[in-house]
Order: C-alpha cells, then sequence, then structure tokens
C-alpha cells in the first residue's frame, strides 16, 4: 500500500529532525536556550519516531523504533562537540553560526510537519483510526517544534544583524 | 518587649473566620529611646520584602532613629518583621557611597558628578553613532520606586529606543507575571491579603511564606491559632514552619512540582470537584486540561515526586471540599523547574473550584521583592508600560502618543529582551552599554564565575549605581552613589496591588542622589526629544513623574488616575485600579470575572508552556474569542540536570527570614547580620550519616560548575536535597572562605523557564563533601526557621538590641 511510503517519509523527516534537534543544541551550548529546549524537542521527536514504528508492522514494513546514530551522538565525541561549542559560542560570529542553524532547523521541521499531513490524509482515505490517532498525538508537537524555529530566528536575527 | 530575633513572628492576636485582624503596633527604637524623644514619624513601607506593610520612620536630629508600624495600615495592622525592625541601620552605614567613582587605568577612583554623569553620556553617544541601540542593555531592581521605573522605561524605550530593558524581577517575580498573563491574558495579582480573613483553605505552593512575608503568615498563623482554623496545606521539601503547622505537608523533591499539580487536578476531575457552572461560563481549555491530566494518578505522581499517593488524595480531598481557597506560591514554583507551566496550574486549582475573586477564594502569586509590582507595571520588566501588549499594534500607538514619538521609533519587533538574554549579548559582545540600578548580579545570577567575566569584559562599558560598592560595582566602570528609601520620595506598590506613598525623612550621605535624578541627568546630556523637538522627559521631580505616569496608566488594569501623592499621603495606602469606577481602590480583580482577556485589550496572547513561543494574535482571537480565562495544561517533564552518580543530590537555593537578597542592606544592620552570618548548608540526618557529616562539619558542596564550602545543618529536610542560602557573597568574607567559594550561584545552572525566563535555582545536581571538623560550632543558620536543627545548639536570640514593643489594643 501507499500507506507505507507516507509512513516510511514520516519517520525519516521525524529520525531527521531529531539528529538535526541534537546536532543543534550540542553546537550551541553557550545559548543556553537552544541547548535545553532542543533536547525537550528532540524527545518529542523520538516519541514520535517510536510510535511510526509501532503502527508500521500493520503495512509490512519494519521502521526502526530509535533515532539513528543515537548511541554515538550521546557519546564522548558529542560531549567533545558541546565543550568545543561551549568556547566558540562566547565569540560574536556564533551569532551568524545560530541562525544559519535554525534556518536547517526550521526546514527540518517543515518536512517533518508536511510528511505528517500527508499521513494525517492518508489515514482518513482508507480509515485507519489508530494510524489517524498518531498523527493527531504527534503532529501538533511537529508544528511546536517549527513555530519554536521561527521565534527563535526572528528573535535571534534582530542583534546577530543590528549588532 | 518581645526579642523579634528569637521570635520573628512576635505574639498572638488569633481572630476567627471573617472577622477583623486585630491590631498590634510593633515598634523599635534605637538605644533606650522613647517615643516621645522622636522629633518626627516619616509614612513610608517596607523595602525589604514585598509584603508592603505599611510604617513611620521616626527621625531624630536629621538621623533616622526607629520604626514604627501603620496601626491603620490594610496590609500589616500594625505589625512589621525583623528585616523593617532593624534593617533600616543600614541607611548609616559608615561605606556608603558618598562620591562617584570612575575606572582609570584598572582602579576605581573618586571623581565627582560632571565628570562621571558626562562619561555615561559620552560612551552612551558613541555607540549609538557606532553600533546604534541593540548596543544598550538596561539591567534594573525591584526596589527602586514607580518614578523611576517609569522613567527609566521611558529613556529605555524612546530615547534609546533599545529593546533590551529588564529587572532582576526576572530572578523573583517574572513566574507570577507570566501565570497571570498565560490565565487571565493579563498581569494584576487576583487576590486580597484580606482572602486570609475569609479562606477556609490555605494552599501554599512552594511559599515559604513565614520568612518571606513575615507580617502575612502572622496573619494566617492568627487565623489558624482562632477559631474555624482553616485547613493548611504545604508543598515544599524542607521543614517550613508553616509546614510544621500544616495539615497535609507535601515535601516533594525539588523539581517536581507540576508532577504533583497535574495529580491533584486529575483528582479533582476524577471525583468530580469541579464547579461546572464556573467553568463553563468563564473559562476555556477545561477539555484539553480532562486530556492532559487523565493518567496523572496520585500514584505516578508519587513516584516522580517522592511523596505517598495517599497524602497527594488527602490534599486533593481538602481542595475539593472547598470554596474559599486561597492559593499562594513563590519561589518554590518560580525558581524551579517548569515554572510557568506549575504555577498557571495552581491558577488552574482555584477556576475548577470557583474560587475567584470571593472574599477567601482567591489567587496570590507571590513577588519576592517591595517595588517588583511597579517594575511590572511601568515597563522596567521586559514589558510595555501600564500592561500594554507590545505585539498589539493599537497598544505601541497609544504609547507613541503619550511621549509624542513615532511608533517606529519604540521597538516592538519582538518580545522585550529578558535579563539572561540581555547577558548572553553583552558574553557575545553585541551590547556593548550595561546599565545596571540597585542590584547585584555578580552575587544573584546563575553561574557566577560566567557572569563576573562578563561583567568584567572590556569592550562593555558597566555603569552601576548603588548605596555601596556591591560585588558588581567592583566591576564597574563608573560607580554612581545613590540615595535610597528614606532619603527621598516616591511611591510603590506591594504584592497585592496597594500603592504606598515614601516620604523622605533624612537628607542622603555625601554626594549620593536619588536614582530619579541620576536618570533625569543622563535624559538631558543625551539630549533626548520627542517629534517636535521638545525634551522626551517632560517631568523633573518624583511628582510630576507621577502625575506622568497617571496618564499612561489611564483606562488600563492598572489604572493610577484616581490616586495622587495627596491622596496618598492624607488617606494612605489604596489599592489600584483607583478610578473613577473604584474611586477608593478595588479589593479583588475579577468579581464579577470582568477578565482583562479580550484580544484587543489584554496584556499578551500567552506563550506555548513548554517552548516559550508567543502565540499569535490570530491564535489567541480563535481560542479566547469572549475574553474567557485561560486554562492552560502542561505536560510534566524530568528536569535538564537530573542528579547521577558523581552528583547524587538535588541542591535548593534560597532565602532566611533575617537576610534580603545579597545582603547589602540587612548585613550592615547588626541585630540581622548575627542572627544568620554565614552561609550553611543544610541536609538530611540521612545524607549526613552517608557522608559522615555532623552538625557544624565544614563541608563543600560541588557541582559541575563549582564548589562552595559551608557548615553543615543537619535538619528535617527531604533526604536527597541540599539546601544553602543565596544571601551570602564576597564583600564581608571571614576566615573559613577563600575567594569565591561562598555564593550559592556559583553552582547554579545557566537555564530558563522557557515562557517567563525566570532562571532556575532550585534544580541543579549535587553533592557533599566533607572537608572538616566542627571543632564545637554549629551551623551559622538561625534555630528559628526552616533552617532549625535536630541536634541541639544554641538558640538564634537578638537579645536586648532586639527588643521590640508590641503594643496591643486594651
Amino acid at each position: 500500500m501507499k500507506i507505507a511510503v507516507a509512513l516510511r517519509e514520516a519517520h525519516d523527516a521525524e529520525t531527521a529532525l531529531a539528529a538535526e534537534l541534537l546536532r543543534v543544541g550540542e553546537r550551541h551550548k553557550a545559548d543556553h536556550d537552544v541547548f535545553h529546549l532542543t533536547r525537550t524537542l528532540t524527545s518529542w521527536s523520538e516519541r514520535h519516531v517510536h510510535r511510526l514504528a509501532a503502527v508500521a508492522g500493520r503495512y509490512g514494513i519494519e521502521l526502526d523504533a530509535d533515532t539513528v546514530d543515537d548511541e554515538e551522538d550521546r557519546g564522548l565525541l558529542a560531549r567533545l562537540r558541546e565543550k568545543g561549542s561551549e568556547l566558540a559560542g562566547r565569540r560574536p560570529e556564533a551569532g551568524l553560526l545560530l541562525l544559519r542553524d535554525l534556518r536547517e532547523l526550521h526546514l527540518a521541521a517543515a518536512r517533518a510537519s508536511l510528511a505528517w499531513t500527508v499521513l494525517g490524509q492518508g489515514a482518513q482515505a482508507v480509515s485507519d483510526s489508530e494510524l489517524l490517532a498518531t498523527v493527531t498525538a504527534c503532529h501538533p508537537e511537529t508544528i511546536r517544534t517549527m513555530k519554536w524555529t521561527v521565534h527563535k530566528v526572528k528573535e535571534a536575527s534582530l542583534q546577530v544583524l543590528a549588532g | 518587649m518581645s526579642d523579634r530575633i528569637a521570635d520573628p513572628w512576635g505574639s498572638r492576636t488569633p481572630y476567627a473566620r471573617g472577622t477583623e485582624w486585630p491590631v498590634r503596633v510593633d515598634m523599635h527604637l534605637e538605644g533606650g529611646l522613647s517615643a516621645d524623644a522622636v522629633d518626627a514619624w516619616v509614612p513610608t513601607a517596607s523595602i525589604l520584602h514585598s509584603n508592603g506593610d505599611a510604617l513611620d520612620i521616626a527621625v531624630k536630629d536629621g538621623r533616622m532613629v526607629g520604626v514604627r508600624g501603620r496601626a491603620d495600615s490594610r496590609v500589616n495592622h500594625g505589625r512589621l518583621g525583623p528585616k523593617d525592625l532593624f534593617g533600616w541601620q543600614a541607611n548609616g552605614s559608615p561605606d556608603r557611597l558618598t562620591r562617584p567613582l570612575v575606572r582609570r587605568n584598572g582602579t576605581l577612583e573618586e571623581s565627582d558628578w560632571e565628570t562621571a554623569m558626562e562619561a555615561m553620556a559620552e560612551r552612551s553617544r558613541e555607540l549609538l553613532a557606532d553600533q546604534g541601540p541593540s548596543a544598550f542593555g538596561i539591567y534594573t531592581t525591584g526596589q527602586l520606586f514607580l518614578e523611576e521605573y517609569y522613567t527609566l522605561g521611558v529613556i529605555g524605550r524612546a530615547g534609546l529606543r533599545t529593546n533590551h530593558i529588564d529587572g532582576n524581577t526576572r530572578l523573583c517575580t517574572a513566574t507570577a507575571a507570566a501565570a497571570l498573563k498565560e490565565t487571565f491574558a493579563c498581569d494584576g495579582q487576583p487576590g486580597s491579603y484580606t482572602d486570609v480573613d475569609h479562606c477556609d483553605v490555605l494552599f501554599l505552593v512552594g511559599h515559604n511564606v513565614a520568612e518571606t512575608q513575615v507580617t502575612l503568615w502572622a496573619r494566617m498563623l492568627d487565623r489558624i491559632e482562632g477559631p474555624h482554623r482553616p485547613k493548611l496545606i504545604v508543598v515544599d521539601p524542607r521543614p517550613t514552619v508553616p509546614a510544621q503547622h500544616a495539615d497535609v505537608h507535601l515535601a516533594v523533591r525539588n523539581g517536581t512540582n507540576l508532577a504533583l499539580l497535574n495529580a491533584l487536578l486529575h483528582e479533582l476531575i476524577a471525583h468530580d470537584h469541579v464547579e461546572h457552572a464556573f467553568v463553563d461560563a468563564h473559562t476555556v481549555g477545561y477539555d484539553e486540561l480532562v486530556e492532559r491530566v487523565q493518567d496523572c494518578t496520585p500514584e505516578w505522581a508519587a513516584e516522580i515526586c517522592g511523596v505517598p499517593a495517599e497524602q497527594i488524595r488527602e490534599a486533593a480531598a481538602i481542595l475539593g471540599a472547598h470554596e474559599r481557597i486561597l492559593s499562594t506560591c513563590l519561589q518554590g514554583v518560580y525558581q524551579s523547574h517548569q515554572a510557568t507551566a506549575s504555577a498557571v496550574q495552581i491558577n488552574n486549582v482555584n477556576l475548577l473550584r470557583g474560587a475567584l475573586g470571593k472574599p477567601g477564594g482567591g489567587i496570590l502569586q507571590m513577588n519576592g521583592q517591595p517595588t517588583a509590582q511597579n517594575t511590572r507595571e511601568c515597563g522596567a520588566n521586559g514589558d510595555f508600560p501600564a500592561f500594554r501588549n507590545w505585539a498589539n499594534d493599537a497598544h505601541v500607538a497609544e504609547l507613541a502618543e503619550l511621549w509624542n514619538v513615532e511608533p517606529d521609533s519604540i521597538p516592538h519587533y519582538g518580545p522585550p529582551t529578558h535579563a539572561m538574554q540581555i547577558f548572553r549579548y553583552a558574553e557575545q559582545g553585541s551590547i556593548r552599554f550595561l546599565w545596571i540600578s540597585a542590584t547585584n548580579p555578580a552575587v544573584s545570577l546563575p553561574e557566577l564565575h560566567r557572569i563576573r567575566s562578563i561583567l568584567a569584559k572590556e569592550n562593555v562599558f558597566v555603569v552601576v549605581q548603588d548605596l555601596f560598592l556591591t560585588e558588581t560595582a567592583e566591576l564597574a566602570d563608573i560607580v554612581l552613589p545613590a540615595a535610597t528609601w528614606g532619603e527621598k520620595e516616591g511611591t510603590f506598590t506591594n504584592t497585592d496591588r496597594t500603592v504606598h506613598h515614601s516620604d523622605k525623612a533624612v537628607d542622603p550621605p555625601g554626594e549620593a542622589r536619588s536614582d530619579l535624578d541620576i536618570m533625569l541627568d543622563y535624559a538631558r546630556r543625551m539630549n533626548f526629544r520627542d517629534k517636535d523637538g521638545a525634551p522626551l522627559i517632560k517631568w523633573h521631580d518624583p511628582e510630576s513623574a507621577f502625575v506622568a505616569w497617571q496618564a499612561c496608566s489611564a483606562g488600563r488594569p492598572c489604572d493610577y488616575t484616581g490616586l495622587s501623592y495627596e491622596k496618598l499621603r492624607a488617606g494612605g495606602e489604596t489599592q489600584w485600579p483607583c478610578n473613577e469606577r473604584f474611586p477608593d481602590g478595588r479589593e479583588r480583580l475579577y468579581t464579577e470575572q470582568d477578565f482583562y482577556a479580550d484580544a484587543g485589550y489584554c496584556e499578551e496572547y500567552g506563550r506555548d508552556l513548554l517552548t516559550g513561543t508567543p502565540v499569535e494574535a490570530d491564535e489567541y482571537r480563535a481560542l479566547n474569542p469572549d475574553g474567557k480565562a485561560i486554562i492552560k495544561a502542561a505536560e510534566y517533564l524530568p528536569p535538564a540536570e537530573p542528579p547521577d552518580d558523581r552528583f547524587p543530590l538535588r541542591l535548593n537555593t534560597g532565602r532566611t527570614v533575617y537576610h534580603f537578597h545579597t545582603r547589602t542592606k540587612t548585613a550592615r544592620a547588626p541585630q540581622l547580620r548575627d542572627a544568620a552570618p554565614d552561609v550553611w548548608a543544610e541536609l538530611s540526618a540521612e545524607d549526613a550519616q552517608a557522608q559522615g557529616v555532623s552538625e557544624g562539619d565544614v563541608v563543600e558542596v560541588v557541582a559541575a560548575r563549582g564548589r562552595l564550602r559551608a557548615r553543615a545543618r543537619i535538619t528535617a529536610i527531604r533526604p536527597g536535597v541540599v539546601f544553602v542560602p543565596f544571601h551570602y557573597g564576597y564583600w564581608d568574607l571571614d576566615a573559613l572562605h577563600d575567594r569565591h567559594d561562598r555564593a550559592a550561584n556559583e553552582l547554579t545552572i545557566t537555564e530558563w523557564d522557557p515562557a517567563s525566563k525566570q532562571p532556575l535555582f532550585k534544580t541543579a545536581a549535587c553533592r557533599i563533601e566533607r572537608v572538616g571538623d566542627a571543632d564545637g560550632q554549629a551551623a551559622p543558620a538561625p534555630t528559628t526557621t526552616a533552617s532549625r536543627p535536630l541536634a541541639t545548639v544554641p538558640p538564634t536570640v537578638g537579645g536586648p538590641a532586639a527588643e521590640t514593643t508590641e503594643e496591643l489594643p486594651s
């Protein structure tokens, strides 16, 4: 069924979003707001991936319940990146870098949001209430992540461009 | 006579529900002086906490010689707490700043006003030309007067045109404002202190009222010891004095408030203890709350919070059985994990019970500082003046008309920058001018090594106005000596909207000037103009500034138009709003569910409680078309820095009754200084035993960011939690300490609540290391309060120097 295609896209998009959130958080450890919030939002995307994996079997596909590279990202390398970003983050260029990363983050969140929209339409087309419940539970959180990225871009760009 | 160090709350005057709280007039005069010998009694109110106790300063031969509570005050009915009884002595301290200081070749040197102010103005002009408004950060306080905040706000927003204005109120009361804006779409304290007189339940969440608002606790205690005793529910990890009197004491792990509150809401809903008629008619969002807390059973919360499920049920049953519930909260919520989300759930408890705008049924989202309410109202706290909405162009246009400037010249393209972000921009070098008034961030902000490095940066020009050479002033480029309470005139407003006029009692020392005079001088030198070329600041003294503020407040929730200096002087205090509809002020807001929540009128559209993203105007209109109260739900998340093997304990920082903030005043009053002379670390018997620690042993408290050294106090605090008071800095170091191992904020984490942006001082992970013997000494912690020891140690007393007369009606 073509629903499997939409499922896989949502899964890929949320997995990529989780990875991107973690990466941006690590790169901007000295921007404490970004560091802490991206961790919260990562946990949402991880939950979404888990839920997608749980329904995938019924459409004949197997999806990983964990976000990829999770183990590696939480390891020594990640901690080194955080330390480096903490030091580099005290310098002015960090502002421009943050803007660029937030833009990438927004694009990843928008991709995931659109994937949920498609999947939600599919769930209604085939009258799969369980799948629809998953979409209804997860999609609003992805939208909140996306809105947060826009808010942070608005906030950061003012000072980065004027300062 | 009573020793008000040994007994901070004084003698009891029990009273019954619905009756008047009896008067008891407290007075302390220096060494043997009698009231008859006093030359003048000058009316004012407390400046060392947020309660707003009305008092008179006793003056003799041009000096302050004591204080006396005002019997006619609705707030304190004559009573005073220890900080008021003794704290005024700091005004006369020999180490007050008396001349401006200017940094030359790395050293602060005495200078004169002309040189210092011109240097400040010159650097400002250079930066305006070189970078523009974004180079300026203004960081003020909750301890100046209304007239000063309003002036500073206009200078900042329409003079310098910067969006970077905030107060240390960000550390103390930002979440109170945020929670009210989430629930009612507007700031403004719903309740009144008189709700204590009528309530059947007192629900205190993270609010150690006995130490933070002494006379409010005296009022509660007089109810508790009188007929129709109200039920008392206390949420606090420490064995506070209120917890000792509680029917239910929920000693939760710090950082888990939201889990507990969600379980209480779950219980109210599960047992249908919901006033459906009220909820249906006056709120939106109930269904979402029902869904959100559906699985938040007492058992679920018990696991997270570390309290028995049965206790949670018991507390919920009390809340469910009464309507006259007075709910209050303070730093245990505001400075803890998920601050705004938790404070909002307390509002939700009262909304579900219909306990709002009724005698005894109300909410007090408390303030921490005496004039924090004015910082919020006047636009010096990251909000727009008079609760105007920065995201509403019509509100910005009103301000532009009032100030006679173009709307575009008032920055409103995003939420005003909060304190922690201001310091972040200074760290990154885009803020290059920091103007700090009446606050001490080098001791009070989290992660101090970082704050010190920012203040010391060469490319950040730091101006500090203060009474003393604080740890922050030592790092400044210019230090301006300020006159304080009792040495200048102005008004300020307490937690329950009571406005007081404070008169000048004595002259300031040396060349010290009022903060208002400093601001007006700066504005003149900067030559700020309106769009017609007239001076932007059109007032010249406190009273003309007050009149300007009244015009700004007209028609807004905090309407001051019915007040005047004359009225406040003659009739004393009045609650706002005070206008044609409420000529004598309004005791309680929302008595007719008349919320300020209409989209065109409200102060804020709200935020996502977990991400902090502002809600857009259209979304808000769709959510709340009829301007009702908003029930907002939120999911519990674990704290960012949970305990682990290296740091197995939870750090909790806070206050003691004898000190205020970084002790710049209270450590200069001998009775207060000696009652709690040095930092200590509280831990449970269980945790102490595990580390081989006894009362008075020297320990180090270690977190990922630093360590501090203190004597250990073993108390009945819940196991797993270490408490350290945050008052102690470095200007009066003793033998125990080296540089930078005494302030609690060496340990705290740089993290803030997403919605209120309030830093979290109560959730870091830490460990204890024993480093020295007690040598027969107890910890320098009071025995009278939450730090009461398990071991027998010499009690905290004040002796003859702390003697206070209590005059009861005959």
